[in-house]
């Protein structure tokens, strides 16, 4: 550890007033799988601001390329060709380097590549909708894929999801895990989504939007989308560190 | 008028959805993609201490069983060690402290094997019992819950165990209870979640 300036010590409480809650009545399947009692609140200890650490030989270059990583050699899957990229921050706006973001999607039309999923689009023999990459050292990552499309899903009658990629970060310790889900800017259907809705703040649903980002685009080849995520972040431990004991 | 604060919010969270699998455990969803998925692997063959199995079910406040819940473990070595760059001493080579599993589709079952930790040093210098961290994501949870798995065979270390205590309620406390039992020579530790309803597992911010 640094014997310069204050240590890194607890993380910031995490403002459970814009996340959604547990229990969200029109999500229905939340309603069974909400606990009524509240949380018990920890102060941290080492359970929570360690966390595992992952490296490269954990994962392949090609791991963040959806297009070409189950495709058939020369194919390509169908669909609008996108970059993902931006970059991992805490609350204090530090990157978060070196640390594992994994995505999962649809396809094109729609349908995931899951035995449980039936909708009648079809899969695409050239896409298995996954991905992974660390972030470098700035915090930074990218992903290429193609737009997953709209799906219907069982909660309301007509309920579709709107587009949307799915994101799991690790951050450095336990207490940052997050799993979350990207939406894309101008999609009609993030405003009447209920898990969208299931958050409670119209500011932290911008949040998970990601912009087109012309700048990012590789001309007559891919179109981008810029999505930074932003983990808690942690108290400098000014005048006490008592993690350890002292 | 005050200076405005100048901190970034977390990104909210959204629940993992019922496809979780596609891309924490693709073989699961039914196809192969990566050299090596990640989290089946906790302790590693090098790990000094007792090898362990523990198994469970999640269960919906209607009594049924979740089919669809990713579980992550996060734990110590035999000695109290985390396998992380801030926490002094080391762990043996190939010890992660990590895993990932998944519930069985067809009956909610769930399990992995590790071994059993040691005490970790808590807050104030006061050792907490020996436990495993679990996050628990599935369809419906729109954050991931965190909770505790200790074990009934440390009942001197739970009893003075600092976060056990925090939990005022002394009849929930046993929520974060794994019974011991052995199979075949091999110690298993039962631990059931209960998400809502009757004997509602005590669940953590941390």
């Amino acid at each position: 550890m640094s014997t310069q300036g204050p240590k890194p010590g607890e993380f910031y409480q995490r403002d459970r007033t814009w996340h959604p809650p547990a229990f969200a009545r029109d999500y229905k399947t939340s309603v069974a799988r909400s606990p009524q009692y509240s949380l018990i609140s920890l102060q941290n200890s080492m359970s929570e601001i360690t966390g595992p650490v992952f490296g490269h030989n954990d994962i392949d270059p090609i791991d963040n390329d959806l297009i070409a990583n189950y495709a058939k050699p020369g194919e390509s899957p169908i669909g609008e060709r996108i970059i993902v990229h931006g970059r991992v921050l805490d609350e204090n706006g530090r990157p978060v380097p070196n640390t594992l973001v994994e995505v999962w999607q649809a396809n094109a039309g729609g349908r995931y590549r899951h035995k449980k999923d039936t909708y009648l689009a079809p899969i695409d023999p050239n896409f298995g909708g996954c991905g992974r990459t660390l972030t470098d050292e700035n915090g930074y990552y990218y992903f290429r894929t193609v737009k997953p499309g709209a799906y219907p899903w069982r909660n309301w009658v007509n309920d579709w999801r709107p587009a949307h990629i799915h994101v799991s970060v690790f951050g450095s310790g336990f207490a940052q895990r997050l799993i979350t889900q990207m939406y894309f800017e101008g999609d009609p259907l993030i405003a009447s989504c209920p898990i969208v809705n299931t958050i409670p703040d119209k500011a932290a649903i911008g949040q998970l939007i990601a912009a087109l980002d012309r700048n990012a685009t590789i001309p007559l080849d891919t179109i981008a989308y810029k999505f930074d995520i932003v983990l808690r972040g942690r108290r400098s431990t000014l005048f006490e560190n008592r993690l350890e004991g002292n | 008028m005050v200076q405005k604060l100048d901190y970034l919010k977390e990104s909210p969270s959204q629940t993992a959805g019922p496809y979780v699998h596609i891309g924490l455990a693709p073989g699961a969803a039914g196809f192969d993609i990566y050299r090596q998925e990640l989290g089946w692997d906790i302790a590693g063959p090098n790990a000094k201490g007792e090898r362990i199995r523990v198994e469970g079910i999640v269960i919906d406040g209607t009594g049924n069983p979740v089919k669809d819940v990713l579980l992550e473990a996060w734990q110590a070595n035999a000695d109290g060690i985390y396998a992380h760059p801030e926490h002094p001493g080391d762990v043996e080579e190939g010890f992660r402290g990590w895993g990932r599993v998944i519930t069985d589709f067809d009956t909610g079952e769930w399990g992995f094997d590790t071994i059993k930790p040691g005490s970790v040093m808590g807050r104030d210098g006061r050792p907490m019992a020996p436990h495993i961290n679990l996050w628990i994501v599935a369809r419906g949870i729109n954050i991931g819950l965190n909770t505790r798995l200790y074990f009934d065979d440390e009942a001197e270390a739970n009893a003075k165990d600092p976060v056990i205590n925090l939990i005022e309620w002394e009849t929930r406390r046993k929520t974060l209870i794994a019974t011991r039992s052995d199979r075949d020579g091999v110690p298993v530790y039962r631990f059931d979640i209960r998400l809502q309803g009757d004997g509602e597992t005590v669940f953590f911010d941390i």
